[in-house]
């Protein structure tokens, strides 16, 4: 029976929408019988539907319609066809059922049978019956799409002249639409709408007429500059608030184009703004007024006034708005209008309303400056530790987010701050872990003379156990395990750190953390015994004269707080008498003691980086024992112990070079290498690439075993060579590698690395430069703010690259939303200059563009008028006469005259449009009301 | 312009559905749903405003009102006025009030042409027309005379 026609049965017995609801309502929520129950009624509806009874198709299609609009039932494109037949009944109540099935479902960009429609609502459009017409004029502005649009802009048209203002005004409404998709409608239709916007034209259609040009302005201000007078008209004469908001709301776009039209309004938007009851239309007036008219201090005093108003008043909506408001103030740099109403703004900190809390800790964020930025936080802080967990996170959230804008823009002191960091991420209810963890380590990286202090806190935070309990914290935690390791030669104690970095309960961390403290606990051991050694050497010319150069390299652009702090860890921390034999073994021991267990562990990360701890002390500590690191022995051990120490020597600085920070974008610049494939399917490379992995695990498994049962040092030492040469054999292995690959991992590094590993690809060197350049100006920086040493300094090493990303991203987005705009634009102008070139109908963007610059003489000329009393930019440049320029200065009077004239030229000529002569007559009103 | 109008209610059923540019059911059942988590997390007695940049990119805006049962959700940009959204809203609930005598869900549940009737009586392609309770319900009394 699906699929055949309708039986009689079915017809007597059709269930009626009602029913279809009853019936859903009667299932239980949330089960399959609702469900069963819809794709059953809908095999009726597809037979039903077939019927050439008009009421049973109706009642069909309205099932059909209910079920896909509120439960999403199907898809309902095979029924498009059904809608149009419907449309065409007589009834109105069937035609209706019709177009709102098309209105809710129809896809313009794809439904096809849309064109199908365009007789009937053209029928529809021109119908005696006014309800029939607006049916017609709301199906097609929810269905319009281009060609519908073109087919039926002479109805349109024809509309916008009844006498029926219920048809009138929803034609005006219609035609944004049609506009959007066919903007050649413009030429045709504008000049009636202009007409509708005479003030004494009835109060509905000018509320219709003033929308649509609010929507037409927002999109682009500058072609309604010319309807200004009128706009001004209705400002002044109207008493109509809905009116009013549009016009305000179209003034807000304007004014900022035309300095004198700002002039003109603000007087009559601040008496409206103290005048109306309306809080709608009072905050649109407020808002204006900060927005546009921000350069006119009284209109901004009266407004933040209003604003007062609004955040005393008890209605949060008001309470809401007035804080936005604010922030726009703020915005455009009139701080003492935050300032006046501080208490107020913090206060509602506090208030129940997410909405109004958050916008106030906006408010408050903005407001931040260098200045105020540590009073700020602190009163943030103490707010945070009072509200409840959620908007304390998110007052962190802010606080972070706000003080790394900009490289730390406002951050000035870098001391305070990174112990800030340290205070927020003990406050029980922080979830912004991770990002104080990025910020710590950034800083640490990006702010040399932060680091003193960067070791400060970390060693609060690793020497605390209490802290391990709060999972959130761990990030954290592995920062400022990175940082004890990474800066321990700025740490007052080494053995505490050591000790901190190994206690029991890191055992509650996770395996990636985890391997971050053992790590560190690897270079605070590598640094010991360095010191150890170099305490007991006698004279540096005894080493490697690479260690040597590298150390004057590493310690040259050294601030001098840190050198200060160099020579203090060396005179007062690492006393003599710290660094003895028996201190060291006492810290190998303990690491080994702490360590041992771990080499056995499941983790790969904490097995493997344990391993190479132990794998350092079983290679170090039988010399220690022997005492023949202290070079007291012969000739033979001698020679033995300058082999070790040179091993720790090239730990040691392998470890201690710099690590810079690295844009985001570093990987981006890398060209692709010409040889490089990057799409080809590589499934059949799986058989060869399985037979390379099996040998490579297990020779991987055999190094791990000779490390855990091997005793000769020799063995270990090879291993040990392996892992901590990187500066000499892993190096130019990694260096092969990325000349092979064309990789460049780190472009933003400092230049000094790229010193050592000098064998990048030649390719990249403009790029090289630019990273070179910008380490250059990094030093530079350094070195200034080292001779003013007043504060610490911001290293920006990627300023230029990222802002000029984002801002392509920014207006490729923009691009596309605007052509249609664009093209409105651009008819609009034509129809308000008077252009007589008829063109052609469909023009892409840049041949308008094109026409715009090669503007016809006639048309140049007339703009010409018009930058001289409205100074229409765009058009101005553009001037090929002579006399264009002097013309500018000219009065008023003179451009009137020359108006007139060209008016009157114009006139000789065909015109297409009737209304020319009535639109060109308002126009000479402009520079009189502008001047 | 206005974007969309919602009604649903307070289990997030939607009563009414109307969106002002063509969107692909299931892209509304998404913003039903998302819109109906940020609402009913409201108390009561705060501000009507949602902050829907994540849905409907920036510059659109969302109001709502709770009428008994009923969440009332309109979703407009720039070019509208927020307070006067919650007044058009009111105009609206009026309107089906002065319809239905004593509007309630099941009112709404019931007549869902006769809903979209009174709406687009009241908004025209995202675009304000009439903000007079009394001449809606004039119009959708004519419109219900007629055959």
């Amino acid at each position: 029976m699906a699929g055949g026609a309708p039986s009689l049965m079915d017809s007597l017995f059709q269930r009626s929408l009602d029913d279809i609801i009853r019936g859903l309502r009667l299932c239980p929520p949330g089960s399959d019988s609702s469900s069963a129950f819809i794709s059953r009624s809908l095999d009726e509806i597809r037979r039903e539907i077939k019927s050439t009874d008009p009421q049973m198709k109706a009642t069909a299609l309205s099932k059909l319609t209910y079920l896909h609009s509120l439960h999403a039932a199907d898809d309902m494109s095979w029924a498009a066809f059904h809608s149009v037949e419907l449309s065409s009944s007589a009834a109105h109540s069937h035609k209706r059922i019709a177009f709102l099935s098309a209105s809710l479902s129809f896809d313009p960009s794809t439904t096809d049978v849309i064109l199908l429609l365009t007789h009937q609502l053209r029928k529809d459009l021109s119908s005696p019956n006014v309800h029939d017409v607006s049916l017609a004029l709301s199906t097609l502005s929810s269905i319009c799409n281009p060609d519908l649009a073109r087919d039926l802009t002479p109805d349109l048209f024809t509309l916008l002249t009844t006498t029926k203002l219920f048809v009138r005004k929803k034609a005006i409404a219609a035609v944004l639409r049609v506009f959007e998709q066919y903007p050649d409608a413009v030429r045709v239709c504008f000049k009636r709408i202009v007409e509708n916007l005479e003030s004494d034209v009835d109060i509905e259609i000018l509320s219709a007429v003033v929308g649509l040009f609010c929507e037409l302005t927002v999109k682009e201000p500058r072609s309604y500059l010319p309807l200004a007078p009128q706009f001004y008209k209705i400002l002044v004469d109207c008493r109509n608030n809905w009116v009013l908001i549009k016009v305000v709301k179209i003034f807000a776009k304007l004014a900022p184009l035309e300095p004198r039209l700002g002039k003109r309004v603000v007087e009559p938007i601040c008496e409206h703004m103290g005048r109306t009851g309306a809080k709608s239309f009072a905050f649109e007036c407020v808002r204006t007024i900060v927005t546009s008219l921000s350069e006119y201090d009284s209109a901004v005093k009266l407004a933040v006034g209003k604003i007062r108003e609004f955040l005393l008043d008890d209605d949060p909506n008001l309470k809401y708005l007035g804080l936005q408001a604010l922030a726009i103030v703020a915005h455009e740099k009139n701080m003492w209008a935050v300032l006046e109403n501080k208490e107020l703004v913090v206060k509602a900190l506090s208030d129940v309303d997410v909405n109004i809390k958050l916008e106030a800790l906006r408010l408050v964020m903005s407001m931040v400056s260098e200045d105020n930025v540590m009073e700020i936080c602190r009163i943030l802080i103490t707010h945070a530790l009072k509200s409840d967990p959620e908007f304390c996170d998110e007052i962190l959230g802010f606080i972070l987010l706000t003080c790394a804008r900009n490289v730390y823009d406002v951050v000035f002191d870098f001391d305070w701050y990174v112990s800030f960091l340290g205070e927020m991420a003990r406050i029980p209810h922080c979830q912004r872990g991770r990002e104080i963890e990025i910020q710590l380590v950034d800083i640490g990286m990006r702010v040399k003379d932060a680091r003193a202090q960067l070791v400060n806190v970390a060693r609060e935070l690793v020497i605390d156990p209490a802290l391990f309990g709060n999972p959130f914290i761990h990030p954290v935690l592995a920062a400022a395990a990175w940082i004890s390791g990474e800066y321990i030669e700025l740490s007052r104690n080494p053995f505490e750190l050591m000790e901190a970095l190994l206690q029991p309960r890191t055992s509650l961390l996770t395996p990636s953390v985890r391997g971050v403290y053992i790590q560190s606990a690897f270079k605070v051991l590598s640094f010991c015994l360095y010191s150890y050694l170099k305490l007991n050497r006698g004279d540096a010319s005894s080493y490697p004269s690479a260690l040597t150069t590298d150390e004057t390299v590493a310690s040259e652009p050294l601030s001098d707080t840190e050198l200060d702090n160099q020579d203090m860890v060396i005179t007062h921390g690492m006393m003599p008498h710290n660094f003895t034999r028996e201190s060291i073994m006492g810290l190998v021991n303990l690491v080994e003691i702490n360590l041992g267990p771990l080499a056995g562990s499941n983790e790969v990360e904490i097995q493997e980086r344990a391993s190479n701890v132990l794998g350092l002390i079983k290679l170090i500590k039988p010399k220690i024992i022997l005492g023949c690191l202290d070079q007291s022995e012969g000739e033979k051990i001698k020679g033995e112990a300058k082999a070790s120490t040179e091993i720790i020597t090239l730990i040691f600085d392998a470890l201690s070079e710099e690590l810079g920070p690295v844009s985001l974008n570093s990987q981006e610049r890398v060209a692709i290498p010409d040889g490089l494939v990057l799409k080809e399917n590589l499934d059949d490379l799986e058989a060869i690439c399985g037979d390379i992995k099996l040998p490579l695990s297990t020779s991987f498994s055999l190094v791990k075993h000779q490390l855990m049962d091997g005793t000769r040092i020799s063995e270990c030492q090879s291993h040990k060579e392996e892992e901590s040469e990187p500066s000499t054999e892993s190096m130019s292995l990694l260096a092969e590698h990325r000349k092979r690959h064309g990789l460049y991992y780190l472009g933003g590094s400092e230049n000094k690395e790229m010193v050592i590993s000098n064998d990048y690809p030649p390719a990249h060197d403009p790029q090289g430069k630019a990273i070179d350049e910008a380490g250059d100006l990094v030093k530079q920086l350094t070195e200034q703010s080292l001779v003013l040493k007043k504060k610490p300094n911001q290293v920006k090493p990627r300023p230029v690259v990222v802002k000029l990303d984002d801002g392509e991203g920014l207006s490729a987005a923009a691009k596309t939303p605007e052509f249609k705009a664009d093209l409105i634009s651009g008819a609009v102008q034509d129809v308000l200059l008077s252009n007589e070139t008829t063109s052609s109908t469909s023009r892409s963007k840049s041949s308008k563009k094109k026409e715009m610059d090669n503007l016809p003489e006639s048309k140049n000329n007339i703009i010409e008028a018009d930058t001289s009393t409205l100074s229409f930019p765009g058009s101005g440049r553009r001037k090929q006469h002579t006399h264009g320029k002097e013309r500018k200065h000219q009065s008023s009077v003179k451009n009137k005259e020359e108006r007139d004239h060209k008016d009157k030229q114009k006139s000789k000529h065909k015109s297409r449009q009737r209304a020319d002569g009535a639109l060109a007559a308002q126009s000479p009103v402009i520079p009189d009301f502008l001047l | 312009m206005i974007r969309g109008v919602i009604i649903m209610n307070d289990q997030g059923k939607p009563r009414l559905v109307k969106f002002y540019e063509f969107q692909p059911m299931e892209k509304q059942q998404e913003l039903i749903r998302s819109i109906y988590r940020i609402l009913c997390s409201r108390a009561e007695n705060v501000s009507n405003f949602v902050k829907v940049d994540s849905l409907f990119g920036p510059d659109v805006r969302l109001v709502y009102k709770t009428y008994a049962t009923l969440y009332f959700v309109f979703i407009f940009d720039s070019s509208e006025n927020e307070l006067a959204m919650l007044d058009l809203m009111q105009v609206f609930v009026e309107t089906m009030d002065k319809c239905f005598s004593n509007v309630c869900e099941l009112d709404v549940v019931f007549n869902f042409n006769k809903v979209h009737t009174i709406l687009d009586e009241i908004i025209l392609g995202g675009q304000v027309l009439e903000t007079s309770s009394s001449q809606v319900v004039k119009a959708v009394e004519e419109i219900s005379r007629l055959s």
